[in-house]
């Protein structure tokens, strides 16, 4: 290993998972370094969200490793894994519905708090300072995003682009260093799909943090990785930059094949 | 600068505190009444805990008050005659106070124990499940306590001492209504809702969901353990059959009416489901079957229960 | 030994009622994945409906006989199906988009309804259940007894569970209702009427708990409106111990839970028969919530 590159982020080291008899994931290598956007496409089934979940912990990879930060992060459950500073969002958007938009974020900044259950009861002047901390920031966040004026609105009464949005602040908010994607672009509109590139650029310029998107539209993708790796079948066939994946004619034959 | 909320608790225990000194000029009938709303709220909003905010659908909480009541009455009455000399003596009034404080804690604490072993196991278990093994956990109690000789089995626990009145049983109201709602609205609190609302998302948030919903079933036992201490010093009588099935449906039904996760709501509905036996006493043969119809009606129209109501801004009381 | 034996006649003979009930809690759930509170009180309406058709069909069909015993189950079963469809369609069926919480307290609500009806209408102090078929030993040597009825238990339960595996497998809407019970949706995208697969298996399983009422009375002759309770739980252990929404294993769990009762309450631990239950009920969702026969459901992130 050279000492110029700087250590990866994120490590997964020939990771396979099988269930049962049928084989998810086979020896796949990924690796994704500070501030980088990678995104990981396949046709479907190509086993992309198993990936997804492997790195959040849903679930256990049978054989291989995976490094976080220099640190083994297999076997440790999800809330763990947003503890060691890795973030998601899903395809199907899981706000917290009878919580509103302010409070939908300000959850999220429980990983950070110093105050527990005892500060919480006893209401003491550390307590409220921290409380007012969050808040301020809370309310930040949601400037920035454009959710200020929807701050005391039920969460599953906003418009569906908004919604992507918040599930994207909250995951922000457990200030992470790996934010993953699922599939964020399900059920856009091309116009709302442009504000996501826009909406992913800006999070990693302004926050610093690496980015890994799994994504089915090749628009999005293309347009703002700087990495791509394609799954097929749970194996990697390809990994490099959107303009030669996009002629690769191994990834080609994937997609072609599975549209048939 | 104190906590605006503590304030509130203060003046709510001096409160309780004065009129309990004129309890003597209120009718007999009407006290008892207005103490059984008492241990009712305190039951219904730590039950609100555990079912509204956690969102964990737990049968069981008569069987934390059982323990809790029988705990606290074996201290007054094996124990009491000990420790009286101890606080100052058997007629010192300062000492029987102290005594019932003892008595209370460590029914709430027996019965904290309890919510611990029914909780930890539970937690793999969602809806009707969960629902089905609080359940059994509680009848387990039941039987456990009709088996147990030293305290009466199923012959039941007599000559505890009359300690309860209107302070005890507002004060401890006050206080549980203090801590449930001061927990649940701070930014670790919310984390409870955030269970109820969608367990894999609090965990993809960092959310240990394992602790948040042991911590409401401790702090739910808790507070029922009390009330239960409150209860057998109030009727001097307690019974394992009265910690049944049923003691658990009329306290989440306190709940469901007031809606889940509105501690507001869940005190109202205490106070009307308490008095509504009385209310019903002319038609009392028909008072269980109009219950029961209540019921499915409610579930059949207006199931987030009666008060929960669509608010612009950041209410008080309700998640 | 021969104790032994006995306490297993007599378990079976239990388990077998309670394999008869715990049918209706499974397939119930294997059609809605609802746990019918109130199916243990349509246990005790087939008792009561047994209790008040008797005297009235005495010189008609001339009971104690087979023939009339056999009428009187008929009529109760009959009586019981109708009842569970009506409960289904006004308590249940508008409830089918709410939350499964809201369903399982308006179960409760309906079998309080019929517990606090019962007692208010058939009064709450015991009757005695009438003769149906005279009570004779048909095993009587070595120190092992079995009486006529425990017999007929098992005879009528062996025979309705061939029925009903014929109906499930063989039959269009058995078939419907297994289509359901394994996706309701792509069921009913198949031009399957899923309220009347539902109605159906509603009013299956209600003429079953029926059939156990009537049998149940005819060897514990002491009847009331909370004489379901109990029961009604045990079978409920049963069907989750078998692995709910599994008919074969709801018949198996309801024997083996008839046979452990019979032999602890024969024992020195009989004071805690009925938390025994319970607990058996906790140990299995805690250690293998799919039951002996079920297999485990994985949730979809």
């Amino acid at each position: 290993m050279s000492d110029a590159s700087p250590a990866p982020l994120l490590q997964l080291k020939q990771c396979t998972i099988r269930f049962g008899g049928l084989t998810a994931v086979s020896t796949f290598d990924l690796q994704i370094n500070e501030n980088e956007l990678v995104g990981l496409i396949g046709p479907n089934g190509a086993g992309k969200t198993t990936v997804f979940n492997l790195i959040t912990g849903v679930y256990r990879p049978t054989e291989g490793e995976i490094f976080f930060n220099g640190k083994s992060i297999v076997g440790i459950k999800p809330n763990g894994i947003a503890e060691c500073g890795i973030a998601r969002t899903f395809q199907n958007i899981r706000l917290f519905p009878s919580l509103s938009v302010f409070d939908n974020v300000r959850v999220a900044f429980h990983l950070h708090l110093s105050c527990g259950v005892r500060q919480a009861l006893w209401r003491g002047k550390a307590f409220f300072i921290e409380e007012k901390t969050v808040d301020a920031q809370v309310v930040e966040m949601l400037e920035i995003f454009g959710l200020g004026k929807f701050r005391d609105v039920p969460a599953k009464s906003l418009p569906y682009g908004d919604q992507r949005r918040l599930e994207i602040v909250r995951a922000l908010a457990t200030k992470p260093k790996l934010l993953c994607l699922d599939e964020p672009a399900a059920g856009m509109n091309p116009t709302e799909k442009v504000e996501l590139m826009r909406l992913i650029r800006f999070v990693r310029e302004k926050f610093q943090i690496s980015i890994l998107l799994v994504e089915h539209d090749m628009k999005v993708v293309m347009g703002i990785c700087q990495r791509i790796a394609v799954l097929d079948y749970g194996i990697k066939i390809a990994e490099s930059t959107p303009e030669e994946i996009q002629k690769n004619p191994k990834v080609i034959e994937a997609y072609l094949g599975s549209e048939n | 600068m104190i906590a605006k909320s503590k304030i509130v608790l203060l003046v709510a225990l001096i409160a309780s505190c004065v009129i309990s000194r004129f309890s003597k000029s209120i009718n007999p009938y009407h006290l008892d009444i207005i103490i059984a709303i008492g241990i009712n709220i305190t039951l219904a909003v730590s039950l609100n805990l555990i079912n509204g905010y956690t969102g964990q659908f737990s049968l069981g909480h008569a069987g934390f008050m059982a323990v809790g009541g029988y705990t606290a009455a074996v201290v007054t009455t094996t124990f009491g005659a000990k420790l009286l000399p101890l606080l100052g003596g058997t007629e010192n009034i300062f000492a029987k106070e102290v005594l019932f404080l003892i008595a209370l804690f460590t029914g709430g604490i027996f019965a904290a124990i309890a919510g611990v072993l029914v909780g930890a196991p539970s937690l793999r278990l969602k809806g009707d499940y969960l629902a089905i093994v609080t359940l059994g956990f509680g009848e387990i109690i039941r039987v456990l306590l009709q088996n147990t000789e030293t305290v009466g089995a199923s012959r039941g626990l007599t000559g505890i001492p009359s300690y309860t009145n209107l302070f005890w049983t507002f004060g401890v109201a006050a206080i549980t209504v203090y801590i449930v709602v001061s927990l649940v609205q701070s930014t670790y609190g919310r984390g409870f809702v955030a269970v109820r609302d969608d367990e894999v998302a609090a965990e993809a948030i960092g959310i240990n969901t394992t602790r948040y919903k042991i911590i409401a079933f401790v702090i739910g036992a808790f507070f029922a353990g009390i009330a239960g201490g409150l209860y057998g010093h109030f009727k001097q009588y307690l019974n394992p059959e009265g910690f049944g099935f049923m003691r658990s449906i009329e306290i989440v039904v306190m709940v469901i009416l007031g809606g889940m996760g509105n501690t507001l709501g869940v005190i109202i509905a205490a106070i009307l489901l308490t008095v509504l036996p009385e209310v019903l006493r002319p038609v009392a043969e028909y008072r269980m079957i109009i219950y029961s119809l209540l019921l499915i009606m409610l579930m059949l129209t207006r199931p987030q229960g009666l008060f929960t109501w669509r608010k612009k801004s950041k209410p008080a009381l309700s998640a | 030994m021969i104790e032994f034996l006995q306490q297993l006649i007599n378990g079976l003979s239990l388990g077998a009622i309670y394999a008869l009930i715990a049918l209706g809690y499974t397939m119930v759930y294997g059609v809605l994945r609802f746990i019918n509170f109130a199916h243990s009180d349509i246990f005790m309406l087939g008792a009561f409906g047994g209790f008040y058709l008797a005297p009235r069909l005495e010189k008609i069909v001339h009971l104690p006989s087979f023939f009339g015993a056999t009428v009187v189950m008929i009529l109760a079963m009959a009586i019981c199906a109708i009842v569970g469809m009506v409960i289904e369609r006004l308590a249940y069926r508008p409830l089918r988009k709410s939350s499964k919480l809201t369903v399982l307290i308006t179960a409760i609500g309906v079998s309080l309804f019929l517990e606090y009806s019962g007692q208010k209408f058939f009064g709450a102090d015991p009757k005695y259940f009438p003769e149906l078929i005279v009570d004779t030993p048909v095993l009587d040597s070595a120190g092992l007894t079995m009486g006529k009825n425990q017999l007929i238990v098992l005879a009528v339960t062996i025979f309705l569970l061939i029925a009903l595996q014929i109906v499930v497998l063989k039959t269009k809407i058995g078939t419907a209702m297994r289509a359901v019970s394994f996706d309701a949706q792509a069921a009913s995208l198949m031009g399957i009427n899923v309220n009347t697969v539902i109605s159906f298996t509603f009013g299956l399983g209600s003429a079953l708990a029926g059939a156990g009422g009537i049998l149940y009375a005819m060897n514990y002759p002491s009847i009331d409106p909370l004489m379901g309770v109990m029961p009604g739980l045990k079978a409920f252990v049963a069907a989750v111990l078998g692995g709910i929404g599994n008919i074969p294993g709801a018949a198996s769990g309801g024997l083996i839970i008839g046979v452990v009762e019979t032999f602890v309450g024969g024992s020195a631990m009989s004071t805690y028969r009925d938390a025994i239950a319970f607990a058996i009920l906790i140990l299995i969702l805690l250690f293998k919530p799919s039951g002996i026969l079920g297999k485990t459901q994985i949730e979809k992130v």
